[in-house]
């Protein structure tokens, strides 16, 4: 068992956890995730990590609540424990020194995209920072972010604060930058690879097929990159954005949306 | 009065055909006593007996035989555990028609000694009516890590644990047992089994770790570093195989590991009281022949699908599933569609999967190695209509292991190269067995293999403290 050792409400529907897992905290790298299983009944869910620390042992996640298993996690308080955490699984993100970087994450993946920038300053690139939500209620984490920014951009698709939309992004890469990383809901992904294209900056996405062991057994997770398919559990979750296959991905996101509701609808009834 | 052995082998009770294609209970019932002596009599006590040269795990079959003739079931359900640890599981799914059953005198003329169900009566029997205590071994001091906790695993763990040697097992999955667990349907292996079985290994003293995948969480450097004295590796052959034709992405195509596990581990048949879900529409075809085929056509037909169909692209007689299990299979309904091979997929404007497109194949003259090919007859190509699909064509080893283990030896098809004779790889002291090394094999075949691993790590452990 893991034990909840913080909880935070950070916006509508949006918790932070930090949980007790020492040996995942020792190993864990931004970029990787975790699976949890709440409860005997429960289904394995991947979360990104948002951070580690190895010295207290603690590992922390943020996550919305979108349908039965995320709502049953956020129900939990603190001193109450997870099941099963396991991790840390996938890829790290590859951090090292490329100049000037871009860094773009919408909703709660600020989070993850926070732990990456860090590793990233850290290995002396210069950041420029786009953060993204529905709308203002739903940004997260802006000031932490600003911290680890050399310019920060802040964007919501009604306008409610900063920018409105994705695409004043265009006028930014006029500015010459040398990798960009984005980590967020998988049209905004898609968008931002799109814009990247024709200017030639590599970009890397995060992305978050449906998954079920996250060990590379199953197969649910596959995704097309370029003419492969690849798992994006073992071989990603990053990928080069411009090599996705997007139509498909979100395609294949949404095969179990007629059971959750019916989940979501019974677990709502009790 | 005829005699016991010439009497064909005792019958075990199985649940009737149009019950149980509703329902995930164990087809196979099993024996009584009264059934379980009338087999049991037919054994004839061989002095050399022939059978025990069938069974990789060494089972002293006509000394547990005797004990059931003597209704001493206790004392036979413990004789059969000196050797093997999982017998409930053997007795189950251990194809015995190849194995000790092969080599039983009695085969010649007439039926085998029904070894497999003896196994089962007595495993079974022992579980309801004995309890299971934490047993007291004195310690050596050495300490093994083992990687995985499949039958090869746990028998590693086991028989390690017996020498007095400390063992900690780490299983990525966040339940033990490997395939017995994630892959085999509980109506041919029920959890709760598998399980005590596990207890069992337990009860001598096994830690077991789980959520802990090995080569992200430590390295097998790393556990060596931390103080164990040798790693086992029993990672198995987890990793999918596709046929990599188009359309295979589309949605309603699963690999049978992926509609095993949501199904089995997760318990997807109970879908919404477990929250797992699966989809399985009206039509399914599964593609492939071997026990990983029939296990996901009579899943997909408890799940509710009205036909189901075997699509493979040899003959009957090529067909590598059990001959039970394909028997089994046919009995309940499901459709066998012969030297016939997928060539693509294809999908409505959804995404969803419609139908599959097939070529008609014929057997070539035997080649070299007397094997006869199966070749595309041209034009001959249809398509069937089915909404869910199921790939199982074959595991490989899952590649993590040997991804992140600097100096181990690995095959080109990702299998672990070892010694045969200590099962040790290229890395003194890390030893490995079961489907990682051999390829997707038998739960008996991995027992086997992490017995002779078992041994040479004591032998490892001992010479390393002597010295
Ligand atoms: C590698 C990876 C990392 C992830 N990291 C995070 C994270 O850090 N924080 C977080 O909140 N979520 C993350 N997710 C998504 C998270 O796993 C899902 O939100 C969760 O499984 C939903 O379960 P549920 O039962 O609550 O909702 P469900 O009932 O399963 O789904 C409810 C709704 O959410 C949508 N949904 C389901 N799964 C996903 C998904 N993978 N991505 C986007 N939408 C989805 C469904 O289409 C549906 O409309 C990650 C997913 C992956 C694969
Ligand atoms: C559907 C199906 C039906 C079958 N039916 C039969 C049958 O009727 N009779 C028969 O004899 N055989 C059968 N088999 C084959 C048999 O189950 C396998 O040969 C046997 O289980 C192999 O044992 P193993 O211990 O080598 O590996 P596995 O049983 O595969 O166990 C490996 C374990 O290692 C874990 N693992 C993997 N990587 C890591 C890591 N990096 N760190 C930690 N843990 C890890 C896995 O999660 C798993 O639990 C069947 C197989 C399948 C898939
Ligand atoms: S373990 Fe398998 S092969 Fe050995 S005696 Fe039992 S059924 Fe036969
Ligand atoms: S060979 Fe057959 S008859 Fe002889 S001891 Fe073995 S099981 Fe019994
Ligand atoms: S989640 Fe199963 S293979 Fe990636």
């Amino acid at each position: 068992m893991y034990g909840i050792v913080r909880k935070e409400q950070l916006a509508p529907n949006t918790k932070l956890f930090e949980i007790t897992a020492p040996a995942v905290a020792a190993k864990s790298k931004p970029g990787q995730f975790v699976i949890l299983r709440i409860h005997e009944k429960g289904e394995r869910f991947p979360i990104t990590i948002a951070d580690a620390d190895p010295e207290k042992g603690t590992v922390t996640i943020i996550f919305a609540e979108v349908g039965k298993s995320s709502t049953q996690l956020g129900k939990l308080e603190v001193d109450d424990a997870i099941l099963n955490f396991s991790g840390p699984l996938g890829n790290a993100t590859k951090i090292e020194k490329f100049g000037e970087i871009l860094c773009v994450g919408g909703g709660v993946m600020a989070g993850a995209l926070l732990y990456q920038m860090k590793a990233l300053k850290k290995a002396g690139n210069k950041i420029t920072a786009i953060i993204g939500a529905r709308n203002k209620e739903h940004l997260i984490l802006i000031e932490e972010i600003r911290k680890f920014s050399d310019e920060l951009y802040v964007a919501t698709d009604d306008g409610s604060e900063g920018k409105e939309g994705i695409y004043f992004l265009k006028d930014i890469l006029e500015k010459k930058f040398d990798q960009a990383i984005t980590i967020g809901p998988t049209s905004m992904q898609m968008i931002v690879s799109e814009m990247t294209r024709p200017y030639g900056i590599p970009t890397t996405v995060n992305l978050f097929p449906i998954m079920v062991d996250g060990t590379g057994m199953c197969g649910a997770c596959r995704v097309t990159v370029g003419d492969e398919t690849r798992f994006a559990c073992v071989h990603g979750p990053e990928f080069d954005g411009h090599k996705v296959n997007y139509d498909e991905l979100i395609s294949r996101m949404r095969f179990y949306n007629p059971n959750e509701k019916i989940a979501m609808l019974l677990f709502d009834g009790v | 009065m005829t005699i016991a052995h010439k009497k064909p082998q005792t019958e075990m009770p199985k649940q009737s055909i149009e019950k149980r294609i509703h329902n995930f209970d164990e087809v196979a019932l099993g024996f009584d006593e009264e059934l379980a002596l009338e087999e049991a009599s037919r054994c004839l006590n061989c002095p050399k007996p022939q059978c025990k040269k069938g069974c990789p795990v060494e089972v002293p079959i006509p000394e547990f035989i005797q004990l059931v003739k003597e209704h001493r079931f206790g004392e036979a359900a413990s004789k059969i555990k000196e050797k093997n640890a999982l017998p409930a599981v053997c007795g189950r799914v251990c194809p015995q028609e190849e194995q000790c059953q092969k080599f039983c005198v009695l085969g010649v003329r007439g039926d085998p000694v029904g070894i497999g169900r003896l196994e089962r009566f007595t495993s079974d029997w022992e579980r309801l009516n004995v309890k299971t205590k934490a047993q007291k071994i004195e310690q050596t001091g050495g300490r093994v890590a083992i990687v995985g906790s499949g039958p090869a695993g746990l028998t590693v763990a086991a028989d390690l644990a017996k020498l007095g040697h400390r063992v900690t097992i780490f299983e990525s999955l966040h339940t033990a047992g490997g395939v017995l667990m994630y892959g085999i349907p509980q109506f041919r292996l029920p959890k709760e089994i598998v399980q005590t079985e596990v207890e069992y290994v337990k009860s001598l003293g096994v830690e077991l770790r789980l959520d802990s995948t090995v080569g992200l969480l430590s390295t097998i450097q790393e556990l060596k570093q931390n103080g164990y004295d040798a790693v086992f590796i029993g990672s198995g052959a987890g990793l999918p195989n596709f046929l990599k034709i188009p359309g295979e992405n589309l949605k309603g195509i699963y690999s049978a590991n992926e509609f095993l596990i949501r199904t089995n581990l997760m318990k997807a048949y109970k879908f919404p009281e477990y929250d797992t879900p699966i989809r399985v529409s009206k039509k399914v075809g599964v593609v492939g022949a071997g026990n990983v085929a029939m296990d996901s056509a009579r899943c997909a037909l408890r799940l509710g699908a009205e036909r189901v169909y075997i699509i493979y692209r040899r003959s009957r007689d090529e067909m590598p599933a059990r001959a039970e299990e394909a028997e089994n299979a046919e009995e309940e309904g499901i459709e066998f569609m012969l030297l016939t091979n997928p060539v693509r997929f294809i999908g409505n404007d959804r995404g969803f999967l419609e139908k599959i497109e097939c070529v008609k194949q014929q057997l070539s003259e035997p080649d070299k190695s007397g094997r006869r090919r199966p070749e595309p007859i041209v034009g001959s190509n249809f398509t069937i209509e089915i909404d869910t699909a199921v790939v199982a064509i074959g595991q490989s080893p899952n590649p993590i292991i040997q991804q992140t283990t600097e100096g181990l030896e690995a095959t080109r098809h990702g299998t672990i190269v070892v010694n045969e004779e200590t099962m040790q790889t290229s890395i003194l002291g890390v030893y490995a067995g079961g489907d990682v090394v051999s390829g997707a094999a038998t739960v008996i075949s991995a027992m086997g293999a992490g017995k002779k691993a078992a041994k040479a790590i004591h032998e490892h452990i001992m010479t390393k403290k002597a010295a």
